[in-house]
């Protein structure tokens, strides 16, 4: 068999597009992390409730799809905000293990309501975007799309980071929890502020999300494991870091369910993901 | 007290009940075990997310040995346990060696159980897929078959959870009054500090991993030959590893009994919800289940059972120095 054709290309640049999605599903719990040091486990599930979101807005309510997208995002950014505001904060003083446990419970909770107030049918919001064909090759639209988004996210992240009072002042907690409060910065807002933006890059990331796959109560759990994944191996709250290894497992999902089937593909990157636990526990960007 | 509570326990299907309390109560002690079994290492600090893999070996290597080699659940268990032994020391050695802890452990034994169920989704043509594996039956022209572990009978399988639930309390206790136990706690406490008055952690850590991990499996093995079908979803993967750690902390993972009523609250609030409210609203159970373990997990983090005994404590201690005083 000849290795090196198209439709291996065509793997390639799929990889590249669904890494894209990858770094825009990393970008929220990355900056949650990075900032309040808690590892969201239901972020997968607040995605679920925004792709509900953008669903009634546009289908139920009749809403023009702009709007029942920034909806979708705003009602996500409101989640985690009263994420942080009831569940977190009560344990920010834990056990870090506790922390990562309630939203675990958090987890059962929102898969519970959205099976009790949607239904366990598949719901999608029928707009499917068309596949593109660049030469032999077929590209989803959708996935560069979500790609191109990422991106964008990511920059924008980057720069409200860098250049504005607020991102310093989250950057800033980030390294220093106990000094900051000295420093005339209320650090429980910072903490509101970031969950909301973190709840954000989540609604967003469902925007995306709902053009391309149906939406069921556990739908989060197919996409939650990858997106630790993707974190953790970039260097917890490390945003390039998260972006680079974003594109490593897509490769691994997208080549390898190439030449073996989709299922092996997450199983080559999920066993990687292990040996780069142990060999570079900090993820590769990192430092000790 | 104990021992009258036990007779009591053995004795209770005997006095004619009913196939479906039965079947409940087989379900109670049958998790109840697996609950244990996680929690001797959980209670120590090592909180895995991956107990599904070693259930999910333990449930489908026997289940395919049998049904494609024709090897009887007696050979197939032993095999079942060497592969999670191998497994659980390939995933804990590298882990406890370089010091990998709290929810980085958490989420590499996280990907350790999505491995597990992947893998049998992916040999879907041996494992029949998400579409589940049934053993096939020995039971055509008899009640029960012992070579295949195979047994119509509901109180047989009663009397076999009960002996492997209380072999599980059994090994909880020693495991307790151990001085493994109190060095584990040590090291859960500050690491480096341990290891530096000699304490081998790798070793006591990766120890207590097998234990917990090999009685996990045979809960597999257990769960698999008295359902009669296996599920990837239901013994592999994020959501049974969940439900396992969730399932000791409710009940409370610290006190010996803790997990095992941390598994009847489960299955008994659903079973109740059920009554109440019928079939028809989806999910009603796990919206309270799922609010409850926040609850707990924010004011009540070492269980149900744990507070009681706690609270009793408590009283006790009142009480004494009322009458010393």
């Amino acid at each position: 068999m000849q290795v090196f054709d198209i439709f291996l290309l065509e793997a390639v640049v799929n990889g590249i597009l669904l890494g894209g999605i990858l770094a825009l599903l990393a970008l929220g719990l990355n900056l949650v992390f990075g900032v309040i040091d808690v590892v969201w486990i239901c972020y997968a599930e607040l995605i679920m409730l925004g792709m509900y979101a953008v669903y009634y807005g546009h289908n139920v309510f009749g809403w023009p799809l702009w709007l029942a997208l920034v909806f979708g995002v705003a009602v996500v950014a409101v989640l985690g905000a009263l994420l942080h505001q009831f569940v977190i904060r009560p344990v920010l003083a834990a056990e870090p293990i506790n922390q990562l446990l309630v939203t675990g419970g958090v987890l059962f909770f929102l898969q519970a309501v959205a099976t009790l107030a949607f239904g366990i049918e598949f719901k999608n919001i029928g707009i499917r975007l068309p596949q593109l064909s660049v030469g032999e090759m077929y590209l989803s639209v959708a996935r560069l799309i979500a790609f191109l988004v990422a991106l964008a996210g990511m920059i924008g992240m980057y720069l409200f980071l860098t250049r504005s009072y607020l991102g310093t002042a989250i950057r800033a907690i980030s390294q220093d929890r106990a000094i900051m409060p000295l420093m005339g910065v209320n650090p429980n807002r910072i903490f509101l502020i970031t969950s909301a933006l973190g709840g954000g890059l989540a609604g967003l990331a469902a925007c995306l999300l709902v053009l391309q796959y149906d939406i069921h109560p556990a739908i989060g759990l197919t996409f939650g494991p990858i997106t630790f994944m993707v974190c953790v191996m970039g260097g917890l709250g490390n945003m390039i870091g998260g972006f680079i290894a974003a594109f490593i497992f897509a490769q691994f999902i997208s080549v390898g369910g190439f030449f073996l089937h989709i299922e092996w593909g997450y199983v080559i990157a999920f066993v990687f993901f292990i040996g780069m636990m142990f060999w570079r526990p900090q993820g590769i960007l990192g430092s000790k | 007290m104990k021992w009258a509570a036990l007779v009591v326990l053995a004795l209770a299907p005997l006095a004619g009940m009913g196939n479906y309390p039965l079947h409940l109560l087989i379900m109670c002690l049958l998790w109840g075990f697996v609950y244990t079994s996680w929690a001797i290492m959980g209670r120590l600090g090592m909180v895995s997310l991956g107990h599904g893999a070693f259930l999910g070996i333990g449930a489908y290597v026997v289940v395919l040995l049998w049904n494609h080699a024709g090897i009887s659940p007696w050979l197939g268990t032993p095999i079942a346990l060497v592969l999670t032994a191998v497994v659980a020391f390939v995933i804990g050695y590298p882990c406890f060696r370089f010091k990998i802890v709290g929810h980085y452990f958490a989420l590499v034994t996280l990907a350790l159980t999505e491995v597990a169920r992947l893998v049998i989704v992916a040999l879907r043509d041996q494992t029949g897929g998400s579409l589940g594996a049934t053993p096939n039956t020995a039971l055509a022209d008899s009640a029960w078959s012992l070579g295949a572990l195979q047994f119509s009978s509901k109180l047989i399988w009663f009397y076999i959870i009960l002996v492997a639930w209380l072999a599980g309390l059994w090994i909880w206790g020693r495991v307790d009054r151990s001085m493994t136990r109190l060095a584990l706690e040590a090291i859960s406490q500050e690491e480096d500090a341990a290891a530096s008055v000699g304490m081998n952690v790798t070793r006591l850590k990766l120890g207590v991993t097998l234990l917990s991990a090999l009685m996990t499996c045979f809960g597999g093995v257990l769960y698999a030959q008295y359902q009669l079908y296996v599920n990837p979803e239901t013994v592999s993967g994020i959501g049974i590893s969940l439900q396992i750690v969730f399932g000791a902390i409710v009940g409370g993972m610290f006190v010996r009994l803790g997990p095992t009523v941390g598994a009847a609250i489960t299955l008994l609030l659903a079973e109740v919800l059920r009554l109440a409210i019928g079939h028809d609203v989806h999910g009603l159970d796990t919206t309270i289940y799922g609010l409850m373990l926040v609850l707990f997990i924010i004011f009540m983090p070492k269980g149900i059972l744990g507070a009681i005994l706690e609270a009793l404590e408590k009283r006790r201690a009142a009480k004494t120095a009322a009458a010393t005083a």
